[in-house]
């Protein structure tokens, strides 16, 4: 018997500019235009349900573009009382983008950009959050390791930062970002996303055919 | 077919649109027969649970007086974000204004519907995807703007700030979408009006657009932006978002209490 993957069944937010290190590296520019000033609150963005790719499947990189960026990530799967129930690799694709300045829709929600760990980790056998440690490997080699201790807003922190101004809902999945230095993969790749505690996420990606 | 989504005596029920005191959708008629005055119902966004979450695009600056009032250049591609579904709310419920806002504004809207899965449907094809339409109320809540992925999410995905119906009208009784009446009354008074003809994008080319890169699927709303006109709200403020044929959208702002 297998069991079907995991999917989420809420809304999927992304959050930009949670890792230290990309915070630093935008720094320069964030007081130029068009950003004018540092983000005062969490900067997010919607994942939504046409990018979800389940663990295993491939992933298809659209005719235009040469190759995409990888974002390893851990989500918070919301329970029902608004906690975290658990926790899931994610794997953000994105086309690769320079602005920040707009809601960048046609770079992250292109079809299948959403990879989705195999299972839920159970947040009640997490001691903290900071302690995880993601590996993202190409075709077998090792291309970043993400350190989650280096949060600009840590797990909890997150998440009444988010609910200040809006309510997660029961499954709704908020994801914790991606650092900076992401791998960039092309068709033929095949991307594995692990951390030790969680079933290691497995996504290919293939080529678009023409239509 | 002007459907509704309602709670009455405490059961949802799905309804369509029924006359009333000389009003052509002044009542619901309920799935039990039964005829309902809007007032005495509890209203819910008019659109059927989708399986997955539904994918809800949203533009911004999509009508070109518009974005000359916002100082703008029209954009040349369309500027859209995603909200998330728990900001939508039904007809006659309350939207938040925060403690301490300055300037909170309603946003008019043509919602389409998606009827049927969509993906690279071209322009001439894009009207046989759309199920139906229904009215938005965009809010934002303007003192929270920055430069990050504007309009960012503190902006226009708070709860409440989505005001969504009364009616799902079926795409069939609305023989031209690109030339409706829009406004919006506050208190009565008439603050914004407009018509969809002045879209700078309009459906078919939207819908063509987005399924270029992704699918869409049944349910999946598009919230087709807004004309100028927009003022602020203040708690108490009713505000009614009403487009010709399509349905008035009474919302009530309430504040701190």
């Amino acid at each position: 018997m297998t069991l079907s993957p995991f999917l989420p069944t809420g809304t999927v937010y992304g959050t930009l500019l949670n890792f230290r290190t990309e915070v630093e590296a935008l720094a320069p520019q964030m007081t130029q235009p068009p950003y004018k000033a540092p983000p005062k609150a969490p900067v997010l963005y919607v994942k939504t349900a046409n990018t979800w790719s389940p663990h295993g499947s491939a992933i298809t990189v659209p005719a235009s573009v040469p190759e995409v960026e990888i974002g390893a990530s851990i989500g918070l799967v919301i329970g029902a009382e608004g906690d975290i129930e658990g926790f899931v690799l994610m794997n953000d694709l994105s086309i690769p983008h320079a602005s920040f300045f707009r809601p960048p829709v046609k770079f992250k929600c292109v079809d299948g950009f959403l990879g989705i760990g195999p299972a839920l980790r159970d947040a009640q056998e997490v001691a903290d959050p900071a302690n995880f440690r993601v590996e993202v490997r190409i075709n077998g080699a090792l291309k970043q390791s993400v350190d989650f201790s280096q949060l600009v807003r840590p797990a909890q922190q997150l998440l009444a930062d988010v609910g200040e101004f809006m309510t997660l809902a029961h499954g709704d999945v908020l994801l914790l970002g991606c650092d900076a230095g992401r791998p960039l993969v092309r068709a033929g790749d095949r991307i594995e996303i692990s951390s030790p505690g969680f079933e290691t996420l497995i996504n290919t990606l293939v080529q678009e055919t023409a239509a | 077919m002007k459907h509704a989504r309602v709670i009455y005596e405490g059961r949802e029920h799905i309804g369509t649109a029924h006359e009333f005191g000389g009003h052509p959708d002044a009542a619901v008629r309920l799935d039990d027969g039964r005829v309902v005055p809007q007032e005495q119902l509890t209203w819910l966004p008019p659109l059927a649970p989708t399986a997955r979450p539904r994918t809800i695009l949203a533009l911004g600056l999509n009508y070109a007086d518009h974005a000359k009032e916002l100082e703008f250049k029209a954009p040349e591609e369309p500027l859209v974000f995603v909200k998330g579904q728990s900001t939508l709310i039904g007809h006659r419920q309350h939207t938040h204004r925060p403690a301490g806002v300055q300037f909170m504004h309603y946003e008019c809207e043509l919602a389409i519907v998606i009827g049927k899965t969509a993906k690279n449907v071209t322009r001439d094809d894009a009207y046989d995807f759309i199920g139906g339409y229904t009215v938005a109320n965009d809010y934002a809540i303007r003192d929270y703007l920055e430069n990050w992925y504007r309009p960012n999410l503190r902006v226009k995905n708070r709860d409440t700030c989505t005001p969504l119906g009364p009616w799902f009208v079926d795409a069939a009784d609305v023989p031209d979408p690109m030339a409706l009446a829009l406004r919006t009354t506050v208190n009565g008074t008439v603050t914004q009006q407009g018509s969809t003809r002045d879209m700078i994008f309009d459906a078919p080319f939207l819908i063509e657009y987005f399924s270029r890169f992704m699918t869409l699927s049944p349910g999946d709303l598009i919230l087709t932006g807004t004309p100028d006109g927009v003022v602020d709200c203040k708690p108490g403020d009713v505000v009614v978002t009403e487009i010709e044929g399509v349905g008035a959208l009474v919302n009530t702002i309430s504040g701190n209490t």
